[in-house]
């Protein structure tokens, strides 16, 4: 059986996903291309007695070298030469869509044209003859309706048709470019041929075409292989930009881009598409677009959708998340019963299993986030929303697609910035690209929220929603000013133009959804659930090593053995009732006395009284488990981590921060969830659940914490570092560890700034 | 010959002919490659809430473009060519 390369290409738009999906199906694996954070997704299908290999090609408008998924589709071309390349373009926008066409049987690819929307097309009013079509442009023409699988089959026998007669070899087409480039490009073409000048990779005709047109990837090819040769073609490109200017006042590349639009035009005149004389419809897109678009309408129902968005994640993402954390819990405790008390333990239960569980928590909900966003997009609504929110967020140095990313980190309550930060990808500035990356950790993530809930409880009691929509908002402000300060400052330049396209309304298919949510969800598993399980470890490490000293740890476990004793003869007393209960021993409180206080007073509950309850099984066994929380308490307080929140005090408490808060603090750089967790053991609490936190909450309300303590807490939470996996994603995608670092160190150093104004402002005025 | 005008001063539902495009560069290549060249028809089919971008049609799509893009694109009556 014969195998071929087929490589996917086509404008964004165009149906390219979903014919993808539709040829491919669940066999297709995600990945990107090397070095570059352009999606690359590779799957295979049977077609008549071939094997195709598909690779789908990032959505472009041309193949020239200005962004990274242009030089991405072009270099795949030229470098893996695949044996057939499907151009699919929308029957409906037919003169645009033919421009890549063109660009592509000009490089001389084996195109086969997929047609696709024919359905959307012919409610347009729009016939296309593909016959002629194809007859004119020499090559296969197919009509699809992707969305519903109409044509795929015969479009993959097309392709491996092609494949099979054309055997590899690339037929460039010529096109004419008028008087003024023709001469200038047959000569030119002439001397690349006698020099064989990157031949290899292109045909002569388009690397002089090139050179004209000034694409700085073949000049800098060129000046490589023939210095000399490339520099005279540079000269003649010149000359022939300078004529131009001075007798059309217009430039080579504006001339070429012309001339393939003319090109095009005279194709599609000669009966190609005809139009129905129903006269000009107004597409039903465009009267929807009359309501969603509307100048106060249109933002009153933004905000009801993205608020939808939020209330749907959350009321249908509840459930499944609770059955994934107490799976991970029922799972935790299997393991705590399967094995004896020891570090390995430890590492298992409170390091990976806890770790990881905490990731692997929030995938409905993440799963949920991607379904609704994939939905917005795939139905072209995300464009209307950049389309409206553009001019605000040019005041801060951000463009309208960055409410993407925003929203996606946590925007709406409950996002995560791991796949936030990897959603700025479709932004092709990057200069708003960074500012973007830099700012969606500010939101109110998943992570973020159950802490909030926490300390609103404590501190808004009354108010408690009110106060968590005022973090919202707080995350928003803050994004935007700290993205229009990085802009100008560090990442300073022109905002990059928008010049969009705004798709028409459709109904996304569940398979699309389905496909797009099942990608960005097993990206989010993989980065961040391999991330985390090293981080939570490390984490782990840090809170346990080295801890407390046996002298401290002989004395627990001498006053554990005497309760254990004490216990065990109880049970043996109960079992004779007439055996007398034996003494209390003062001892082991005067031992928890000579202890730090650091230890969370386990005098407190050690205490010893003459009366007769104290000494009751209850009691004895109430009195054990304290003891435990107290030990775990005090080791995690000599643990490094604890070391760190200690040393930190003096510092800290300029935000009202004390040891305990710093230490949680610390562990929530591993992920913000581990805050509660690390709070009720600094607490001595024990292990606080994240959905269970009235226990932590009447601590902190004992302790007498202050609303402004609670408040900088809360904004300090907010703002401070990316938690690691986020780190990671934002060095993955700005392909620099010097962003990662900057915002692990900024995000801080402003969040304890705030936090401190805060504190120091609330103190000052309510004592 | 009237003094031109580029596609900022369009209205909402007026139409016109693209005379010349002014861009170079990054952004003279993207208005090309998104179809907009001498000789296309184009339509404003509406203004975001703030005025800006502008939604244009052309044959068959809808484009946004900022205000200060469209400025370099100059345009014609519709029935100046025809």
């Amino acid at each position: 059986m014969s195998s071929y390369t087929v490589a996917l290409a086509g404008n964004p738009n165009s149906g390219k996903s979903t014919l993808f999906n539709a040829l491919t199906g669940a066999r297709a694996h995600v990945g990107n291309y090397p070095g570059i954070t352009v999606e690359k997704k590779v799957g295979q299908v049977r077609a008549g007695d071939a094997m195709l290999e598909v690779v789908d090609l990032p959505g472009t408008y041309s193949l020239t070298a200005y962004s990274a998924e242009e030089l991405v589709a072009r270099d795949f071309l030229v470098d893996e030469r695949p044996q057939a390349v499907v151009d699919v373009v929308n029957a409906g926008a037919l003169e645009r869509n033919l421009y890549l066409a063109v660009q592509l049987l000009e490089l001389g690819c084996p195109v086969v044209l997929g047609l696709n929307m024919m359905d959307e097309a012919r409610k347009m009013g729009l016939r296309v003859d593909s016959k002629r079509l194809s007859k004119l442009l020499g090559c296969p023409v197919v009509e699809l309706v992707a969305r519903v699988g109409m044509g795929v089959g015969e479009l993959g026998r097309a392709a491996a048709g092609l494949a099979a007669e054309r055997q590899g070899s690339w037929k460039p087409m010529d096109i004419s470019y008028g008087p003024d480039l023709d001469p200038a490009l047959a000569e030119m073409t002439t001397k690349i041929m006698s020099k064989s000048l990157l031949t290899a990779r292109y045909p002569a005709r388009w690397v002089a075409l090139k050179y004209l047109e000034g694409d700085d990837q073949v000049k800098e090819q060129g000046r490589l292989a023939d210095p000399e040769l490339a520099s005279w073609l540079e000269a003649r490109a010149q000359e022939v930009a300078d004529h131009l200017r001075a007798t059309l006042g217009t430039y080579p590349e504006a001339v070429v881009a012309d001339y393939r639009y003319g090109f095009i035009a005279s194709i599609l005149k000669g009966g190609v598409v005809t139009r129905d004389d129903l006269g000009e419809r107004i597409a039903v897109s465009d009267k929807i677009d009359l309501v969603l678009t509307h100048k106060l309408l249109g933002p009153i129902l933004m905000l009801g959708v993205l608020y939808l968005v939020y209330q749907i994640t959350f009321t249908l993402g509840k459930f499944p998340m609770e059955w994934l954390q107490a799976f991970f819990a029922w799972g935790g405790k299997a393991v705590e019963a399967g094995l004896p008390d020891g570090l390995l333990r430890s590492l298992l239960v409170d390091g990976i299993i806890a770790g990881v569980g905490g990731v692997m928590g929030f995938v409905p909900l993440v799963m949920l986030i991607f379904l609704l966003i994939a939905f917005l997009e795939d139905s072209g609504y995300m464009a209307r929303i950049a389309y409206m929110l553009d001019r605000v967020f040019r005041i801060f140095g951000l463009h309208g697609c960055s409410v993407m990313p925003f929203i996606i980190s946590g925007g709406i309550a409950g996002g995560c910035a791991v796949p936030g930060v990897m959603a700025s990808r479709t932004l092709r500035s990057p200069k708003e690209r960074i500012a973007t990356i830099l700012t969606a950790p500010f939101m109110t993530c998943g992570a973020k929220l159950p802490v909030f809930i926490l300390l609103t409880s404590v501190f808004f009691p009354e108010k408690q929603a009110q106060a968590m929509f005022a973090m919202t908002l707080l995350g928003w402000a803050m994004a935007l000013c700290v993205s229009w300060l990085v802009r100008s400052t560090v990442v300073k330049g022109e905002s990059t133009p928008f010049v969009m396209e705004l798709p028409p309304y459709r109904l996304p298919t569940w398979r699309g959804l389905g496909i797009h949510t099942w990608e960005r969800t097993w990206q989010y598993i993989k980065k961040a659930g391999s991330m985390i399980l090293a981080v939570s470890i490390v984490v782990w490490a840090a809170m346990t090593f080295p801890g407390p000293s046996e002298d401290k740890t002989a004395a627990f476990e001498a006053q554990k053995a005497e309760i254990t004793a004490k216990i065990e003869a109880l049970e043996a007393a109960e079992a004779k009732p007439e055996a007398p209960a034996s003494e209390p021993e003062p001892d082991a409180a005067k031992d928890g006395n000579t202890k730090q206080e650091m230890a969370g007073d386990p005098e407190k509950t050690a205490t010893p009284s003459a009366e007769a309850d104290e000494n009751s099984l209850e009691a004895l066994k109430a009195k054990l488990e304290d003891l435990n929380k107290a030990q775990a308490a005090g080791a995690l307080a000599s643990s490094l981590a604890g070391r760190m929140g200690i040393a930190l005090e003096p510092v800290s408490k300029w935000a009202g921060f004390d040891w305990r808060t710093n230490i949680a603090l610390v562990g929530g750089f591993a992920a913000k969830e581990v805050i509660i967790s690390t709070l009720g053991t600094a607490y001595s609490l024990g292990k606080v659940d994240k959905e269970d936190t009235a226990p932590l909450a009447e601590m902190l309300s004992a302790e007498g914490l202050s609303i402004s303590a609670g408040l900088a807490l809360m904004v300090f939470i907010l703002l401070y570092s990316p938690c690691f996996p986020t780190v990671v994603a934002i060095g993955k995608e700005t392909g620099s560890w010097k962003w990662s670092a900057f915002a692990i160190t900024f995000n801080t150093v402003l969040a304890f700034l705030l936090a401190s104004a805060i504190f120091q402002a609330g103190t000052k005025l309510f004592h | 010959m009237p003094t031109p005008r580029s596609i900022r001063h369009l209205k909402v539902g007026e139409k016109a002919q693209i005379d010349r495009i002014t861009a170079e560069g990054e952004l003279g290549r993207r208005i090309r490659d998104m179809g907009l060249v001498p000789g296309a028809e184009v339509e404003v089919v509406g203004r975001a809430p703030l005025k800006d971008p502008v939604a244009i049609r052309l044959k068959g799509f809808t484009l946004s473009l900022r205000n200060n893009e469209a400025d370099f694109i100059l345009i014609s009556p519709p029935e100046a060519q025809s």
